[in-house]
């Protein structure tokens, strides 16, 4: 809402001194947000004046049409002679009014006028467009004034060209700051002085004669007022008052009519509609659209009606979308001077609406049609039900003086009564809310002040204005007090917050995953969760897939990308391609992780059930809503490419690959406190034959090891990039608890070494494991030192060098004990995985 | 004069003569001296104190001698072997020190050649930011609550007093889940809901609720619905800290994204004020920000809290002193004086019927704010796209704490 200061004084006597900014921190302390203060004709200086067209010479000499001027602008120029101007506007003629600068005048901008040679003529000023004096964008042609204005007069007074204009973001809760009347109404609540209300005007009686309504759907259209003008001079043109102030509320002057319509509404708040009576066809009905009923707007849209929306129909069909835009069939018409005759043509018969409309019926309407309109965005936020009257009467006083129009004596009203709102509150209500004692005259002082009636003691009774549809509950009065008596007077204590138990075993598990990673030379990405699902068939993941259970999305940022993660890998990898176009990779490898969530359908969800927010749903209902949300779990991801250890002047790097992902998801268990069991795996984007399959216990919690070279060429990735990706949550359940320290013994430690033959295809970590089952409680480690193929070992097989240590708790271990230890070990290796002791 | 067989004197005795010592012992002494490194020390130590040095073999001569002449001239060669030992040794340790630093020398090198033979990993900032603000409060006592992503409709609006006609729910703003077996095509939104059959009417209907995609299930658009699931979880009072990602349907550019961060935090007990929520508030910056720092409310509206307010907080950089003061601009703050956080406002009663929690009892406060913008002006970030592109150098330098 834009508010002009000078318009804003008509309702409030402010001090004479009060700039825009010193109202604009009045009411932003008072919850109005005013985002700017506008000051019109900055920097302007005369002179600035009306002139008249005397003649007119046409220059033809230049590539647009040159026009050089004689103008009278009285005895503005000192002389009284004629000023010669040179214009490129060609919108006027002889005898027309128009605005003249004069050499020594400064335009907004800092723009200085003076008389200077151009097109070949002296040029002494110049004749002014809107747009030049700062009236807003209109560049087509330079003003042409009403003719009733003698050439000298100043126009800067008559065009109001200093002002300054507040501009307030008016929120969902304050319909009624979308005018004037409102703002005016802030104002004076802010500088404690008296409103002259412009809402409060006589209007006369409804009775039987006035234009027929019939409103069909009490509900959504709670009172109708019609009233009719005739007699309305169609060359009658807003004069410029009206016009400036509708410029500077930023609307358009359009004609008298509308401009009317449209000025009561910036100044009551109440959206209003002209009809040329002669267009309506019988009486005017207020209905629901049938659905696929069709009418055309006044901008010249064709629409399909749907059967919510509100029209305001005659016998003709639909003539409006109630209180959204008007038909193009019954507007009223614009006035349009006959060249032959010189005679004006236009709506010499208007009926005039003021309705009231139910704010959920139009915003659905205005969304639905992807309309809206300065009518529409007032009645979302809600309009005074009772200024719907004074805005008829106002808008045929103005029609009358105006327009010289005739008001008729029918006067239509129809009105479904609803009852005075009242709200109960304790006195000390707003106290107990801000923490304040502002004790109860304040109170009751300030609720009168925002237009409430209140009555009793420590019980107050009270009855809220017709403007505040928001007021409901009893902190909507708290606020009212609170905010007027300035949230920057509230005190700041604090609460006695109950002791907490700090952050849960899950939340420390998720920072410390974090902070090893990191620590181990990730650094984390967050990425966007939305994804293309072929991206899931670019990583080679089955058909019957789980994370083929994708959750789509309605309306997706890009249609490219519908769907929600079900793995953390295609953000991650998608950023390490980033980083690896961006050349980051030269400085060394690259290493990425991310913690995040991933949606799955379950495939076993329910449907929502309404639920109500009257009271607390009920355990079922809860549960019934959790189960009908996509699985989210918690995963964490590393992708890694490049050198995991760069090489340098001390030698050579050491490439990322396989190993540092499967040692990424050992990082991870190690932090959450669960032993990962590794298995040789296949799996999706991974290299089959370099793939782990992590299991903790016998459930499947990740993957890890070297991508698929095929997936990483479709998705432009450096070969040997490597991955892992594991399900945190399924990792932080499975969690042994706190460490048990272990014993640790003083006694000497026995090593032996042993090198164990097997198949090529018999897993390391089988080998091991087999070692330690064997090996009894004397074993204190295994260490793989070694892997060696060869001819020495045969095709098809491996050697494997293993250090067992062993160590007793007790005592000193003999050798001879160390070795049948050792002997036990192999034993089970070479029962279990068919391994032969080397040089055995 | 002296006579041929005379009685056996042993000072006649050649090596030991008094002279003789002396010299031997002289010679030894300058060969130690002059002994450049261990390896000659070693030579002069074998010729000089060695078994057949000349102090060596004149000791051997003592054995001979009649008693009355062995103590002198033990005590000659004793005190000359002595000397000539005390030098090795002192000589010795010189050399060896000599060596010893030599070899330090030796190993010089140059310690400005790049060590980064382990690059560093990193957290982002705005995981760490997002935790520096959880210990805030989790040494105030409030608890953090998560919550999912997707969420109920029930829980993301309907509980928190965002009627279904508010233009929050409308797909403009909000991302919704399409309900599993819904058409998938461009068709999809109207033709798979029976409210949006309007030919003229193709996007989906806000005020039907869930009717967008039918499914009632969003992207979360804050983290308020967390808000609602632990007053329904825990006992009263309830003091929860709620961070997350959130969803909004913005396009990203420098000062926005649809997925960002949010930290909110609910306090719902007996007789809490909005003056609490005022000193939580100033609490809070003057954590994280240093003392001196605190917060101001402006009105506002939302649906959740009533009142509800607009939180800002000094500017901490130039506290409020570029404004109006056009010498010394402040780029963080715009010359403002003060930046603006987020919403709060005391809990809307409607919000804690609908979580079963006795309005005439209880009240609350709340607020809520993006951890991006807090990031963008506490570090200095310029774009927003900087926090969401993943690149290692933005986030590199922020380490492993903030």
């Amino acid at each position: 809402m834009r508010a002009p200061l000078s318009w804003l004084r008509e309702y409030v006597d402010l001090p004479a001194g009060e700039t825009g900014r010193d109202v604009a921190a009045r009411l932003t302390d008072a919850g109005l947000e005013v985002e700017t203060v506008e000051q019109l004709g900055e920097g302007l200086r005369g002179p600035l004046v009306v002139g008249e067209v005397l003649a007119i010479e046409e220059l033809t000499d230049f590539k647009k049409p040159i026009r050089y001027c004689e103008l009278d602008v009285g005895e503005a120029n000192g002389t009284g002679e004629r000023q010669r101007v040179i214009c490129g506007a060609t919108n006027f003629e002889v005898g027309d009014k128009i605005v003249a600068v004069l050499p020594g005048a400064v335009l907004p901008g800092g723009f200085e006028i003076s008389a200077r040679k151009t097109y070949g003529r002296v040029s002494e000023g110049m004749i002014c467009s809107a747009a030049e004096l700062g009236m807003g964008e209109d560049h087509s042609g330079i003003i042409v004034l009403p003719p009733e204005h003698a050439p000298g007069t100043d126009a800067v007074e008559l065009l109001e060209l200093v002002d300054e204009v507040l501009d307030i973001a008016v929120n969902p809760d304050r319909g009624y700051c979308l005018s004037m009347r409102g703002i005016a109404r802030e104002t004076a609540i802010a500088y404690g002085l008296p409103l002259r209300d412009p809402a409060l005007i006589d209007a006369p009686t409804p009775n039987e004669h006035g234009y027929p309504v019939e409103v069909l759907d009490p509900k959504a259209c709670d009172r109708f007022t019609a009233r009719t003008v005739t007699g309305v001079r169609p060359e009658a043109r807003s004069p410029l008052w009206l016009q400036r102030r509708l410029q500077k509320g930023g609307m358009r002057p359009v004609s008298l009519p509308v401009d009317i319509t449209n000025y009561v509404m910036l100044e009551l708040g109440a959206p209003l509609h002209a009809y040329d009576r002669h267009r309506l066809v019988g009486p005017i009905t207020v209905r629901r659209a049938e659905s696929g009923e069709r009418m055309t707007t006044l901008e010249g849209v064709e629409r399909t009606l749907h059967a919510e929306d509100l029209v305001i129909a005659d016998a003709s069909g639909p003539i409006g979308l109630a209180g959204v835009m008007g038909g193009a069939h019954s507007e009223v018409v614009d006035p349009v001077r006959d060249p032959e005759t010189g005679e004006w043509h236009g709506s010499t018969e208007i009926v005039v609406e003021a309705a009231h409309f139910d704010a959920v019926t139009i915003a659905r309407s205005a969304r639905r049609h992807r309309m809206s309109s300065e009518a529409s965005k007032r009645w979302e936020r809600g309009v005074d039900p009772a200024a719907a009257a004074a805005a008829a009467q106002r808008t045929v006083d103005l029609l009358v003086l105006l327009a010289g129009a005739r008001a008729e004596a029918g006067v239509t009203e129809v009105v479904t009564p609803g009852g005075p709102r009242t709200i109960r509150i304790g006195a000390d209500h707003p106290d107990r809310v801000a923490g304040v004692a502002y004790g109860k005259d304040t109170v009751v002082r300030r609720l009168q002040q925002v237009g409430c009636d209140v009555y009793g003691q420590d019980e107050l009774t009270v009855t809220v204005p017709s403007w505040r549809p928001d007021l409901t509950d009893p902190n909507d009065l708290a606020e009212e007090v609170i905010r007027l008596e300035g949230y920057g007077n509230l005190p700041a204590t604090l609460p006695r917050v109950p002791e907490g138990r700090g952050l849960t075993e899950r939340q420390r598990t998720h920072r410390r995953v974090g902070r090893a990673l990191a620590g181990a030379g990730y650094v984390e990405a967050l990425n966007y969760p939305f994804l293309a699902e072929s991206v899931l068939d670019q990583l080679r993941l089955p058909g019957d897939d789980p994370c083929r259970r994708t959750v789509t999305l309605v309306n997706p940022l890009s249609d490219e990308e519908p769907a929600l993660r079900p793995l953390l890998l295609p953000g991650l990898l998608a950023a390490l391609r980033r980083n690896e176009n961006r050349g980051s990779q030269s400085q060394g490898g690259l290493a990425l992780f991310e913690t995040g969530l991933v949606f799955r359908r379950t495939g076993t969800e329910p449907g929502i059930e309404p639920l109500s927010v009257n009271a607390r749903p009920t355990e079922q209902a809860i549960a019934a809503l959790d189960a009908a949300l996509p699985e989210q779990p918690r995963h964490v991801a590393v992708v890694l490419s490049g050198d995991r250890e760069p090489a340098g002047w001390w030698g050579r790097g050491r490439p990322a690959d396989w190993a540092d992902a499967v040692e990424a998801a050992r990082t991870v268990a190690a932090e959450v406190g669960v032993a990962l069991t590794v298995s040789q795996g296949r799996y999706g984007p991974w290299h089959p034959g370099r793939c782990a399959r992590l299991t903790v216990g016998e459930e499947l919690v990740g993957f890890a090891g070297e991508l698929h070279p095929g997936v990483l060429k479709t998705l432009g990735l450096p070969a040997r990039t490597s991955a892992m990706e594991l399900d945190l949550d399924a990792l932080t359940e499975a969690a042994a608890g706190p460490v048990r320290a272990p014993r640790v013994s003083g006694y000497p430690v026995a090593t032996q070494d042993v090198a164990l033959v097997v198949e090529e295809s018999v897993p390391a970590a089988g080998v091991a494991e087999a070692l330690r089952a064997g090996a009894g409680e004397l074993l204190e480690s295994v260490r793989l030192f070694d892997v060696f193929t060869g001819e020495q070992v045969g095709a098809g097989r491996k050697s494997l060098a293993y250090a067992l240590r062993f160590r007793a708790p007790d005592r000193t271990l003999t050798a001879e004990e160390a070795s049948a230890a050792r002997d036990q070990a192999v034993a089970a290796a070479v029962g279990r995985t068919g391994a032969e002791l080397r040089g055995a | 004069m002296s006579a041929p067989n005379k009685s056996y004197d042993p000072v006649e005795v050649e090596a030991l003569k008094p002279e003789n010592v002396d010299l031997a012992r002289d010679e030894a002494l300058t060969a130690v001296a002059a002994a450049a490194d261990l390896e000659a020390l070693r030579a002069v130590k074998i010729a000089h104190a060695g078994d057949r040095s000349p102090l060596a073999l004149a000791n051997r001569e003592i054995g001979a001698l009649p008693p009355q002449a062995k103590a002198e001239a033990g005590k000659r060669v004793g005190q000359a072997r002595g000397a000539v030992k005390q030098a090795l040794a002192t000589r010795q340790q010189e050399l060896e020190a000599e060596r010893d630093e030599r070899v330090l020398v030796e190993e010089t090198v140059d310690v400005t050649l790049p060590a980064d033979r382990a690059p560093a990993g990193a957290r982002h900032p705005l995981t760490t930011l997002s935790e520096r603000i959880e210990d805030v409060f989790v040494a105030m006592g409030y608890e953090v609550a998560e919550g999912p992503e997707a969420e109920a409709e029930w829980f993301n609006f309907d509980a928190l007093n965002i009627h279904a006609d508010h233009p929050a729910r409308s797909p403009q703003d909000t991302f919704f889940v399409r309900a599993p077996g819904a058409v998938r095509e461009h068709d999809g939104a109207a033709a798979a809901t029976p409210a949006a059959t309007a030919p003229d009417a193709g996007a989906p209907q806000p005020g039907s609720g869930s009717a967008a995609g039918d499914s009632g299930i969003v992207l979360r658009t804050h983290t308020s619905p967390v808000q609602i699931r632990s007053l329904l979880a825990r006992e009263l009072p309830v003091y929860v800290i709620c961070p997350g990602r959130v969803f909004r349907t913005d396009e990203l550019d420098a000062t926005h994204t649809p997925v960002f961060t949010q930290v909110e935090l609910l306090a719902v007990d007996e007789g809490l004020t909005m003056a609490d929520l005022k000193g939580t508030l100033d609490h809070m910056v003057q954590s994280l920000f240093g003392p001196g720092m605190r917060t101001r409310l402006r009105p506002d509206h939302f649906p959740f809290t009533e009142p509800s307010a607009e939180m800002d907080m000094v500017c901490y950089v130039c506290h409020g002193d570029s404004v109006g003061n056009p010498e010394r601009p402040c780029r963080t703050c715009s010359s403002e004086g003060w930046i603006e956080l987020g919403g709060c406002g005391m809990v809307n009663p409607r919000v804690l019927v609908a979580c079963g929690v006795d309005p005439e009892r209880y009240s609350g406060f709340a607020f809520g704010f993006g951890i991006e913008r807090m990031l963008m002006f506490r570090h200095n970030v310029e774009d927003m796209r900087d926090m969401v592109e993943g690149d290692v150098r933005f986030t590199r330098p922020f380490g492993m704490e903030i």
